[in-house]
């Protein structure tokens, strides 16, 4: 269990005042100025021995990320852009920081920019997350009254940070459709190679980074980066903002070490499992787009990158969706699919098209419309749509229905057979419509 | 030069390509959708995936880049694999997705047997549907007279879209709404503008977009393809003539890399409609004040009664705009056996002058130069409206650098799809141009390899002459003029297809005759007693006054209204003939269908007359036509090659007298649509001529 002294996020529940002076109070800004001193090698080094891997969902290693980023300009400006379009289903963890501890966000960009070199920063905040960005953009602008950011500041390396909001779309949250929409453009994923890193904003090399991997960037340099990860677990180091929802007695975001196990998450923080731990059903353990685990893995798992993998499911932006029995599970993944198509932006074929032919027959299936071998053709549907996108958009598709079918493929059969008693639909290919 | 593998064999590839075409160069062919060499690089629709040896996922290879790919550690190079398992089942999950919301609607679409879906779904696809839910319906768009839209075939590659942007010029056309309900669509629903729009039609890899005038009326198994010249400007692009029976059924461009890339305009696309209308099928003799049909000996027997014992002074010859060398050449020595001095092929009244040198009418940097220019003084033209496919070339150009080539322009304040400066309307500002004190100036001296173009709006006006000294020392002002680099940058556009043959072939009047304008005088004076119009209806014919006109032409326009005999030609489709574009580049057009009735090639109509008036030509084949031509004329025998022009007549040009009048710079093209005889007895030409004239004069929702 994390102990109080270690947490990073002080005020997650906004108990306390998010405004500057109770930040630094709080610890925010305190020697940012010795870190710009150490240099922007120091700052990477530091990264990457705090073992620190991006909490947006990928998990890759930020360090390394920012190491791509060129030492040398070409004449081109570099650019940090912070992804704050949390829209992931399940996930509430980045709008907490943002509407509670904003300082740590603001310094944490601040420090990442200096680490990379970069002297423009963009935050890129979900449409739908209005009062926090006012309380973002109050908050910047505290900090630029303070002169903790902004030109000639008294950290000393020149710095700007631009708020700027969506317009609500899921895919916007995809790190280059955002820099498309960034850019006034669509929100369309972009080719690549080039990486952003090369080819990102305005054609200048940029990373995209998570909040929530920018904002416990300040602390890892406060503390050190042997505190950092000495939590968790090997690879998977540090603490983690959790996020649980669903069928548990008392819904709430808690920080925790990675590697927490995820009965342990479920019972000290979500009260547990709504009618016990035997109610349990199945539990998606990283946000809407991962594959969900049965209840019969979950009794001692570890929440961390590598135990989530070995399952075929992930670690994502760990926001836990507990499911009990009551759950009709053909349906909640038929809702994510239905989710996954209303938000394909249509730019590649197997998204575009494949996201909605597997909603339909899934909503099919969840009224028992369906016949048992387009089991296997759902399931070959969505190997077809995996791998074969632009972006994740159709893999994020995917995984779900995935894990539907590895796990609960009974359930399916049963409804079916239930439901073959009523007209079904033709199972001989009509020519034309 | 990176190596690949591909497919177990080793290869070496340019830099900077994409996998697809390193495939391509290695004879493999990849299926694709979206990707369009001459467009920006989607990648969307999937169907090109290949497999990387190391890759985790399916690669799409239309835009990986080979610089992009690593070798592996041991140092083998990139390993792809085209052929593999992976790869099969990607082409057959996106063509399975694909199909499932696509129509099964084949036997009743237009696009049915040249449809790249049908084509690769028969090569790469399942044999069976696994789909068995509704398929999506979407609403057709309107957009305009010559596309005609089944949205639901729509497989959202986008390539319309990008061509729109990229070659037209105009965000015309873009997708809305996302995921399975996006669609393509112009937002205003009012029809597309751009009069390249048709190649849309060829863009469109199915059904979706397709060609309406050619709706439902043929086949492509059932057309017998023709490979020819356009003959609607002066670019002479490269088009394929689709015919069944004596019908030409539809114009298609062919890829030609220095004319046309392979886009063509509007006009030159559907302008086979005028092909069969108005036609010239038989010889008419005025009777009375009427025209009434005769037989070709009746026609020739009017010409020769009234040519006997005529003073050659007294007859004169015009050409017109889409006659080919050959009659031309026919034509100026039948005048020359007559006796006459008086042969014009300008009927505008351009003041060009072979006499001054090749390169003082031709555009000499080549259309291909375009590509290499780094600034561009327009004087007055508007590319957009002389030369649609030339300007998108411009536009292209402008795109490469960013916007950041200097382009200025004197004449009228067109919209040219690219951004310029506006120096002036008129000579004037050319003059300031020449004499150092415009402002601009600094920027054209600064590039490597400027162009001048000069259009017929400025040498049509009686100072043309003075005009066409002033852009030639205009030329060597901005430094245009480079010989150590082999660059000619002094450029006429022409608007005509005959006109540079019409130049070469020495079609101007002879010492003491008459040009264009001074036989319309003539002709009102009655000093001139017979004139021969081949072809030209571009001329004043109120002004012919009592002379004996002579109309030899494939359609019924003005020149025929007028005429007191009219033997029926040839179009460009019709006959073999030379066609010299503005770049000073001979092409030969191909006969794709006869043509109708009595109407007869033209070289052989003067050839035929000749005998009758008792001064037959010396040659009774095209063959023996030619050899007489290239002997006087041996640039005209090197089909598809350009003899650059001598530019040191530029220098010589530049010496001549420079002091034109005042005034704006007029369009030489009033309507785009209706610029010959051919389009002017066009349905389609006279549909689009319409709707932009009303689009023009209409307000729409945001001007209040």
């Amino acid at each position: 269990m994390l102990q109080d002294k270690d947490r990073i996020f002080k005020n997650l529940y906004g108990l306390h005042s998010w405004r500057l002076e109770a930040a630094r109070a709080r610890g925010a800004w305190d020697g940012t100025k010795s870190f710009i001193e150490r240099g922007h090698e120091d700052v990477i080094e530091a990264v990457k021995a705090s073992g620190l891997r991006g909490r947006g969902g990928a998990g890759f290693p930020t360090g390394l990320k920012w190491s791509f980023m060129p030492t040398k300009s070409d004449g081109r400006p570099s650019y940090l852009v912070v992804n704050a379009d949390e829209s992931e289903p399940g996930t509430c963890k980045d709008r907490d920081i943002m509407r509670h501890d904003p300082q740590l966000l603001i310094e944490g960009a601040f420090l990442a920019s200096f680490a990379m070199r970069v002297h423009v920063s963009y935050i890129y905040i979900r449409g739908e997350f209005i009062r926090e960005r006012e309380i973002l953009q109050a908050a910047i602008d505290e900090a630029y009254d303070a002169k903790l950011i902004g030109k000639n500041n008294v950290n000393g390396w020149d710095f700007d940070l631009y708020l700027h909001h969506g317009a609500g779309a899921y895919i916007c949250g995809e790190e280059t459709a955002l820099l498309e929409s960034l850019e006034g453009k669509k929100g369309q994923p972009r080719l690549k190679p080039p990486f952003p890193a090369s080819v990102g904003l305005y054609g200048a090399p940029t990373t995209v980074n998570n909040v929530e991997t920018i904002a416990v960037v300040p602390d890892i340099l406060r503390r050190g980066a042997a505190w950092f990860a000495s939590l968790g677990r090997p690879s998977s180091t540090g603490t983690k903002l959790f996020c649980l929802s669903g069928h548990v007695n008392t819904p709430c975001n808690v920080e925790e070490e990675l590697g927490i196990p995820l009965r342990e998450l479920i019972d000290r923080y979500g009260g547990g499992v709504r009618g016990g731990w035997d109610n349990l059903l199945a539990v998606i353990p990283g946000g809407s787009s991962v594959p969900c685990i049965p209840a019969s893995a979950c009794d001692d798992l570890p929440m961390d990158f590598d135990s989530l993998r070995a399952l075929k499911s992930g670690l994502g932006t760990a926001a836990v969706i507990v499911m009990d029995k009551s759950t009709d599970i053909i349906r909640a993944i038929a809702r994510l699919s239905y989710f996954y198509k209303h938000e394909s932006c249509g730019q590649c074929t197997p998204c575009r098209e494949g996201t909605g032919w597997m909603w339909r027959v899934l909503e099919r299936m969840a009224k028992g419309e369906a016949e048992k071998g387009e089991i296997d053709m759902l399931l070959n549907v969505s190997h077809q749509v995996e791998g074969h996108t632009i972006c994740g958009l159709g893999d994020a598709a995917a995984w779900p229905v995935q894990g539907l079918i590895r796990h609960f493929r009974h359930v399916i059969e049963a409804r079916i057979a239930a439901g073959a008693t009523k007209p079904i639909a033709p199972s001989v290919p009509v020519a034309a419509e | 030069m990176p190596k690949l593998i591909i497919d177990g064999k080793e290869h070496e590839f340019p830099s900077g390509i994409t996998l697809i075409q390193a495939c391509a160069l290695a004879g493999i062919e990849i299926p694709r959708f979206c990707f369009h060499e001459r467009l920006s690089i989607a990648g969307n629709c999937r169907m090109c995936l290949v497999e990387v040896a190391g890759m985790p996922k399916p690669v799409a290879s239309c835009a990986m880049s080979v610089n992009d790919l690593r070798p592996s550690l041991d140092g083998t190079p990139p390993t792809i694999f085209t052929g593999s398992e992976t790869v099969k089942k990607a082409r057959e999950g996106v063509l399975e997705f694909l199909l499932i919301n696509h129509p099964l609607d084949c036997p009743i679409c237009d696009q049915g047997g040249e449809c790249d879906l049908q084509d690769q779904t028969m090569a790469y696809g399942f044999d069976a549907g696994r789909f068995q839910d509704n398929k999506r319906a979407v609403d057709d768009k309107y957009l305009g007279p010559l596309i005609d839209t089944y949205m639901t075939r729509c497989i959202h590659c986008t390539r319309c879209v990008r061509f729109m942007t990229e070659v037209a010029g105009v965000e015309e056309l873009g997708a809305i709404g996302r995921g399975e309900d996006m669609e393509i669509t112009t937002y205003l629903e009012r029809g597309l503008l751009s009069n390249l729009s048709g190649n849309v039609v060829d863009l469109c890899p199915v059904g979706a977009l397709t060609s309406k005038p050619y709706a439902f009326l043929a086949r492509p198994w059932e057309l017998t393809k023709t490979p020819s010249i356009d003959a609607m400007d002066a670019l002479g692009s490269a088009i394929r003539v689709d015919a069944r029976g004596r019908e030409v059924m539809r114009i298609l461009p062919r890829v030609n890399d220095a004319i046309n890339e392979e886009w063509i305009s509007d006009k030159t696309r559907h302008v086979w409609d005028g092909l069969r209308t108005q036609r010239l099928d038989r010889p008419y003799v005025r009777r009375n004040g009427r025209l009434v049909s005769a037989s070709w000996d009746e026609a020739f027997a009017a010409i020769a009664e009234r040519l006997k014992g005529l003073d050659g002074s007294r007859f004169g010859a015009i050409a017109g705009d889409l006659a080919a060398a050959e009659e031309m050449f026919a034509l100026k020595f039948l005048t020359e056996t007559l006796g006459s001095p008086n042969i014009d092929c300008r009927q505008d009244g351009a003041k060009l002058d072979p006499a001054q040198g090749r390169a003082t009418y031709l555009f000499n940097s080549t259309i291909a130069g375009i590509d290499q220019a780094d600034a561009f003084l327009l004087v007055g033209t508007d590319p957009r409206l002389e030369a649609p496919v030339l300007n998108a070339r411009i536009l292209k150009r402008s795109r490469h650098a960013h916007g950041n080539i200097p382009i200025g322009v004197i004449g009228a304040e067109a919209d040219l799809t690219y951004g310029y400066d506006y120096l002036g309307a008129g000579p004037e500002t050319l003059a300031e141009i020449v004499n150092g004190s415009h402002s601009f100036l600094p920027k054209l001296e600064a590039a490597e390899r400027p162009m001048l173009i000069l259009g017929q709006g400025a040498l049509t006006r009686t100072d043309g002459a003075a005009i066409l000294a002033l852009a030639a020392k205009a030329a060597i002002a901005i430094g245009a003029m480079k010989p150590a680099l082999s660059w000619n940058g002094f450029n006429v556009l022409h608007s005509a297809a005959a006109r540079a043959a019409g130049l070469d072939l020495g079609l101007v009047p002879a010492k003491g005759g008459l040009d264009v304008e001074a036989m319309l005088d003539a002709a009102s004076s009655g000093t001139l007693a017979v004139v021969y119009l081949l072809g030209a209806d571009e001329i004043d014919t109120d002004r012919l006054g009592s002379a004996f006109v002579i109309y030899q032409g494939s359609h019924g326009d003005s020149g025929a209204h007028r005429a007191d005999v009219i033997l029926p030609g040839a179009a460009y489709t019709e006959k073999t003939g030379t066609y010299v574009n503005t770049e000073g580049r001979p092409q030969m057009t191909a006969r794709a269908t006869f043509p109708p009735g009595e109407a007869r090639e033209d070289w052989k109509i003067v050839r035929a007359l000749s005998e009758v008036l008792g001064t037959t030509l010396p040659f009774d084949t095209m063959q023996e036509l030619r050899a007489k031509m290239f002997a006087d004329h041996p640039h005209l025998a090197l089909l598809d090659a350009i003899v650059p022009a001598d530019a040191a007549t530029i220098e010589h040009l530049a010496s001549r007298p420079s002091k034109p009048g005042k005034g704006r710079f007029e369009p030489a093209i009033a309507d785009f649509y209706l610029t010959n005889p051919i389009a002017r007895a066009s349905a389609i030409m006279a549909n689009l001529s319409a709707l932009h004239a009303s689009h023009n004069d209409r307000a729409t929702g945001t001007d209040g």
